[in-house]
């Protein structure tokens, strides 16, 4: 088997419940040391892709390989994974140490040798001296550590974590995401990591999946996800960013020209289009400006913005406006002591490098900034 | 607080009478009078601390007057002489031949209750076990049904139950009737089931009725523990390489001990003391010790015979209602 082959492998896996679709086609493969994420809102279909990897559920379609044996019909005790549940499911009536050498154990590994990988797993994740331990006499984070120890004193081929930071609060979510980082690179074990926090998959991950409502969007590094989506989704999911809806007026060499909704046209090289865009003249694209990409000014060039609203967020200034035609965009705008802020009701323009907007395939359901709309985030958590 | 569960007993135990109760009483009265003012001089503080030892106060008044104050007649009559046989009034002697009475002339009695009771306990946990953990884990919607139908027996009276099973048992009921037509009558007496044909009057009719009596007891407190486990836990052991059995053995069963070990006492301790079951389904020869306790008690108006048979049956529960905590480790269980 060669190093590079991949850890874990979807091949075109499909889950159904009844008649409900809960994984389309999933088809994609984990490699060796990486830390991929799947992110994606509740009910997404990430859970249930991690279970069938894990064994807990099996594939209606498809295949799920592990170091490239076909492992779909195998139960969960006999695949060399293992899995950092939600709330951690520690064993409440045993020691931390116990705890840990529950898998060791049920691998009939001699007692010494067991004894030795968990002292040696206790002490990466830094829980040595609480070994003797119970679950409950330990903090949130420490649980967690536990839950890590684990897994990954079986040393397996992949390490699963469903939502592991979600049940901690915010400065220790941050704390264990480097924590996290540090220990997969100490321990070079490949970790599959399930989560709904776009912020988490970005900081932390190699890869990402994207995944809505039992599709997977897109498969790529943070970078490539948040500079070129490749579809609305990924674009409204992942960051912030105005969608401005248009038409293809023109297509001249590199330059594409869009009209937008609204009157204003839009010059776009061709390399800052979506893969699979149709650029035919009259046909239906987005316009993706990020809000840090906005640009202020009172001048006459650019997008008229009548403003609603400034937020203060300590480090930039937040300013929401809208359109003529009342679509809402936002905008980041740095804190300059020297500069007037727009106030709620002045008017200003938007503007832009001509390297900053992106183009995508097709109209948003909602035109305008992705952060404002309530119900279109609540319905996407 | 002392003085006045001490008072509660002095009086309910009769050690005093006359102008003494009345003094035991004027005590009594004045320490809740005192106990009130410190409350209400000494402030929040005084009150607030004083507080736990009110709310404990009926319980430890009902307990002064209905448990140790007749606990401790009964201990006073298990050590007195009865003068002859028409002597109702026994009286106080330090006579211990009572307990060597109880224990030489009804140690078979004793034998056999804890022998019916241990073995009624195995059985309910044998079959109670199964059945609460199908209603917790598969019981579904089900759960409250199900538990509910646990508990449906109770809405009969106890009598009335062990006097049903009377007829089915009997030597022309249902069940030796079935037992015959399919000539397996050998069977249940090579398993000491039967005797000489019949169900009825052997020790195997008193367990199964100590078994059936009792079973909800066994039931309810292990369902109780294993509702509360995580079936997330079960899927941790599974992925940490146990099998189904395995993750069973070391996850599921060792956290509902606690249950098993509520549902034994519950089981064991009412069980070795009980008599209707083996006045109604057994046989002279199957007499447990609380038939004698009767006995001696209402007619042979034996009482302190009938009090030191009490004493030892007491001792014995307890002592081996400790064994068993030990042997359970009682650190985990609590």
């Amino acid at each position: 088997m060669d190093a590079n082959d991949p850890v874990v492998k979807l091949d075109h896996v499909r889950k159904q419940y009844g008649s409900f679709v809960a994984v389309h086609e999933a088809d994609f493969a984990i490699g060796r040391g990486e830390f991929f994420a799947m992110l994606g809102p509740s009910g997404c279909g990430k859970t249930t892709t991690l279970k069938m990897i894990a064994g807990f559920e099996q594939p209606t379609d498809g295949r799920v390989l592990l170091e490239g044996a076909d492992v779909s019909q195998v139960p969960p005790h006999k695949r060399n994974v293992n899995t950092v549940f939600q709330q951690y499911a520690l064993f409440p009536h045993m020691s931390v140490f116990d705890n840990v050498a529950f898998g060791p154990r049920a691998k009939k590994i001699s007692e010494a040798e067991t004894t030795k990988r968990v002292n040696e797993m206790l002490d990466v994740v830094r829980l040595g001296e609480f070994a003797s331990r119970r679950p409950a006499q330990l903090s949130g984070g420490q649980q967690q550590r536990v839950a890590l120890a684990r897994a990954l004193v079986n040393y397996p081929s992949a390490l699963l974590l469903d939502e592991p930071l979600a049940a901690l609060d915010l400065k220790l979510r941050e704390a264990m995401q480097i924590e996290l980082k540090r220990i997969q690179r100490e321990v070079g074990i490949t970790f599959v990591f399930v989560t709904h926090d776009q912020g988490e998959a970005l900081t932390m991950s190699d890869r990402i999946a994207v995944m809505s409502e039992g599709r997977v969007e897109q498969v790529g590094a943070p970078q490539d996800i948040y500079m070129r989506p490749q579809t609305l989704f990924v674009a409204g999911f992942i960051g912030s960013a105005n969608l401005l809806p248009g038409t293809v007026a023109s297509v001249d060499g590199g330059v594409i020209r869009i009209d937008l909704v609204g009157g204003a046209q839009v010059a776009v090289s061709s390399s800052q289009c979506a893969d699979s865009v149709d650029l035919a003249v009259g046909a239906r694209v987005t316009v993706m400006v990020r809000p840090e990409h906005a640009i202020l000014g009172n001048g006459s060039e650019g997008l008229a913005v009548s403003v609603t609203d400034t937020v203060f967020q300590g480090s930039s200034m937040r300013i929401v406006g809208r359109l003529s035609n009342n679509t809402e965009v936002v905008a980041l705008a740095p804190i300059d002591p020297s500069a007037p802020t727009p106030v709620p009701g002045s008017q200003c323009s938007i503007t832009w490098h001509a390297t900053s907007p992106y183009v995508l395939g097709g109209w948003p359901e909602t035109a305008g900034s992705t952060t404002t709309n309530v119900d279109s985030i609540e319905a996407a958590l | 607080m002392l003085i006045l569960a001490a008072g509660a007993i002095a009086l309910g135990a009769g050690w005093v009478s006359g102008a003494a109760a009345i003094a035991v009483l004027v005590i009594m009265f004045t320490s809740v009078v005192s106990i009130v003012w410190t409350a209400f001089v000494g402030g929040l503080e005084t009150r607030r601390a004083l507080a736990p030892y009110g709310l404990l106060k009926p319980g430890i008044i009902w307990l002064s007057l209905f448990f140790l104050a007749p606990l401790w007649s009964m201990l006073e009559m298990s050590l007195s002489t009865k003068k002859s046989r028409f002597d109702f009034f026994p009286s106080f002697s330090w006579h211990w031949g009572n307990y060597a009475t109880a224990l030489t002339d009804f140690g078979p009695q004793f034998g056999r209750s804890f022998f019916y009771a241990a073995t009624a306990t195995v059985l309910t946990l044998l079959i109670g076990y199964p059945l609460a953990y199908v209603i917790a884990f598969r019981g579904g919607k089900f759960k409250s049904v199900l538990l509910g139908l646990v508990a449906v027996p109770f809405f009969t009276s106890y009598l009335i139950r062990t006097l049903a099973w009377q007829n089915l048992l009997a030597d022309e009921g249902p069940i030796v009737g079935i037992i015959n037509k399919l000539g397996v009558e050998r069977v249940f007496e090579f398993l000491h089931i039967m005797d000489n044909g019949r169900l009825m009057n052997t020790p195997a009719a008193v367990i199964g009725g100590l078994t059936y009596n009792f079973l909800p007891f066994m039931i309810l407190p292990i369902f109780v523990s294993l509702e509360k486990i995580d079936v997330r836990l079960v899927d941790a052991a599974m992925d940490l390489y146990s099998t189904a059995t395995g993750a069973f053995r070391k996850v599921v069963l060792p956290m509902s001990l606690p249950g098993v070990f509520a549902g034994s006492l519950l089981v064991f301790i009412p069980a070795a003391g009980d008599f209707v079951n083996a006045q109604f389904l057994g046989s002279p020869q199957t007499t447990m010790i609380g038939n004698s306790i009767q006995d001696q008690f209402l007619r042979q108006l034996n009482y302190p015979v009938a009090t030191a048979m009490s004493f030892v049956l007491m001792a014995v529960i307890t002592v081996s209602v400790l064994v068993y905590a030990k042997f359970m480790g009682t650190e985990e269980l609590m």
